[in-house]
């Protein structure tokens, strides 16, 4: 700061604190809604201070136990199919990015930049643009409510593998150069040195395709049918009755809000450092 | 820029691409290729016959004049995602890098909303609004505003970008944080020397030197409001009242599956598809080349 002004550093620290208040008052509502009871959630104006019914209202969560309208699927399993799928995305995106990645820079062979840009290319056809005929390939596959159906049309990535190249170009030759004097074949090299050196890079990248795979949306509404593969950020909209408000059991429907969102929240908080790295990088 | 030493072999690279190459032929351009045909093509319910049609799918949907308001939906809704996103994301920004200590404390309270699903930020901001139970409702009624997003799309229209600004904030004060941080301190120390205050010396430096940062937030965001809100609308208002907050992404999954309409939601999926290349061209040949200072 340059200059001393009592005012503006008043000023600066009171815009924002009202900044975070505003960006956690619907975190704190749902909260607050997810520890009363149906009665309460629904009197007008809703208490705004918790209420007593917290552990009962995330067991009937977790256990699927509710009576109302929509799905009765239990939470937890929705947490274990989001947990798995966030998982498999993640890993699956960093492990295919870095072979491939692998690939293109250190080896020489026909069609090389036709295989960078046809990867590069897919960033182009997000889900969103294809969605029909690509429901109609993983069905044809049998792969409609299955763990592979969620996560393998979702594994490509052009920002990983573009991150990947960008970061091994920058590795010095002369480290290849030692590793085959050493006689060290290709894959003892990646093994060996590549994959320690890029463990930075694959910190950050795990936490933003962590996020990315839990939060999917689309795509499991297109292919889970079956209420035991919904993860948990779709099995929350179908927990919603279209019925209206006075059939919608808000106090569970927020604390599986809650849920769904804690896990991600814990690792954009718990890897902050490698979070920001992660956005910053796989946009350049 | 190349590596001058390389590995010798002839099948281990393909080895190597193979899982890549394998799933973005399968899920992404076999199923690309797909919606460009079925564009071209007439089925009837059933898929026993089809028939070539040629560009008769786009001049039905151009005709269409619930294709041209979701058209329209969507363009308003991104500026004012664009907008309001970028505004006060800027101003939390301008204002976090005051802060000489707390940042990173401020920094924490304000970036977790990106781990928030879409379809989870919808669904909080649908309780918050709810008309008849949401406490922002409540407030709203209070003061005497007849706040109705299920019959007035408007008001629709204001819980959905709401929920996308809120979600999409932190990402962008991420940026801007970065960006302001890299402004040389020596530029504001001379200005502020010259007696230039911080009201001037924000608008005469620091938010010109951003603009790489806003152009490229303007891309991203634009893009953001364009296809990631999707489960947003889903979840919020289902592109109601009427087909009021249908955006483009939401009007493909709704012709294609609850409608079945193969060929008009393949002609829709080909012009998003010109959309995001448009997009990302614009992003990868003007942004930090063009803009800049």
């Amino acid at each position: 700061m340059i200059e001393r002004n009592r005012f503006l550093s008043i000023l600066t620290h009171l815009v924002l604190i009202l900044g975070v208040l505003v960006v956690a008052f619907p975190v704190y509502v749902t909260f607050v809604a997810s520890t009363h009871s149906m009665e309460d959630v629904v009197t007008v104006p809703m208490p705004l201070t918790p209420g007593s019914h917290l552990i009962e209202n995330y067991r009937v969560a977790l256990a699927g136990e509710r009576a109302g309208t929509g799905t009765h699927a239990a939470v937890s399993r929705m947490m274990t199919v989001s947990l798995v799928m966030a998982l498999a995305i993640a890993l699956g995106k960093i492990a295919i990015s870095l072979l491939s990645a692998f690939a293109v820079v250190y080896f020489r062979f026909p069609f090389r930049k036709a295989c960078f840009w046809a990867i590069f290319i897919t960033l182009m056809l997000p889900v969103e643009v294809r969605i029909g005929p690509t429901y109609k390939v993983v069905s044809d596959l049998g792969m409609l409510n299955s763990y592979a159906g969620l996560a393998v049309p979702l594994i490509a990535s052009a920002t990983a593998t573009f991150l990947y190249r960008q970061f091994f170009l920058t590795v010095p030759e002369e480290l290849v150069e030692a590793a085959r004097m050493d006689g060290a074949g290709p894959m003892r090299f990646f093994k060996d040195v590549l994959l320690p050196l890029s463990a930075t890079s694959t910190a950050a990248l795990f936490v933003i395709q962590f996020i990315y795979g839990w939060n999917q949306y689309l795509w499991p509404l297109l292919i889970t049918t079956e209420e035991r593969m919904y993860p948990v950020v779709l099995g929350i909209k179908q927990m919603i009755s279209s019925g209206g408000d006075a059939q919608t059991e808000w106090n569970i429907v927020m604390a599986t809000a809650m849920l769904a969102m804690i896990p991600p929240a814990l690792v954009v908080l718990l890897m902050q450092k490698w979070f920001v790295k992660g956005l910053v990088d796989s946009e350049k | 820029m190349e590596k001058r030493v390389w590995f010798k072999s002839s099948w281990l690279p393909w080895v190597l691409l193979a899982p890549q190459l394998a799933v973005i032929t399968i899920f992404f351009f076999w199923p690309a290729a797909q919606a460009l045909l079925q564009s071209l093509q007439q089925q009837d319910a059933f898929g026993t016959s089809v028939q070539w049609v040629g560009l008769e799918n786009f001049e039905n949907l151009f005709k269409d004049e619930s294709y041209l308001a979701s058209f329209q939906t969507t363009a308003v809704f991104s500026a004012l995602v664009a907008f309001f996103g970028i505004g006060l994301s800027l101003m939390l920004a301008a204002f976090a890098d005051r802060v000489l200590k707390g940042v990173v404390f401020y920094r924490t309270l304000l970036i977790w909303p990106y781990a928030v699903a879409p379809a989870v930020a919808g669904v909080v901001w649908l309780f918050l609004f709810s008309p008849s139970i949401g406490i922002l409702a409540y407030w709203l009624h209070e003061a005497g505003f007849a706040w109705d997003p299920l019959l007035n799309s408007n008001h629709a229209m204001a819980l959905i970008v709401m929920a996308a600004v809120w979600k999409q904030l932190s990402y962008n004060f991420l940026f801007f944080v970065a960006g302001l941080q890299s402004i040389p301190r020596s530029l504001i120390e001379a200005a502020a020397i010259d007696g230039a205050g911080p009201w001037r010396r924000f608008w005469t430096i620091q938010f010109p030197l951003l603009s790489p940062t806003t152009f490229f937030l303007l891309v991203i965001n634009i893009v953001y409001a364009f296809f990631d809100t999707f489960a947003i609308v889903d979840a919020a208002t289902k592109g109601g009242p009427g087909k009021d907050t249908a955006i483009l992404v939401y009007k493909v999954y709704f012709d294609g599956f609850k409608a079945m309409d193969l060929g008009g939601s393949a002609a829709q999926s080909v012009v998003l598809m010109a959309i995001v290349i448009a997009l990302t061209v614009v992003q990868f040949r003007f942004v930090e080349k063009k803009v800049n200072y």
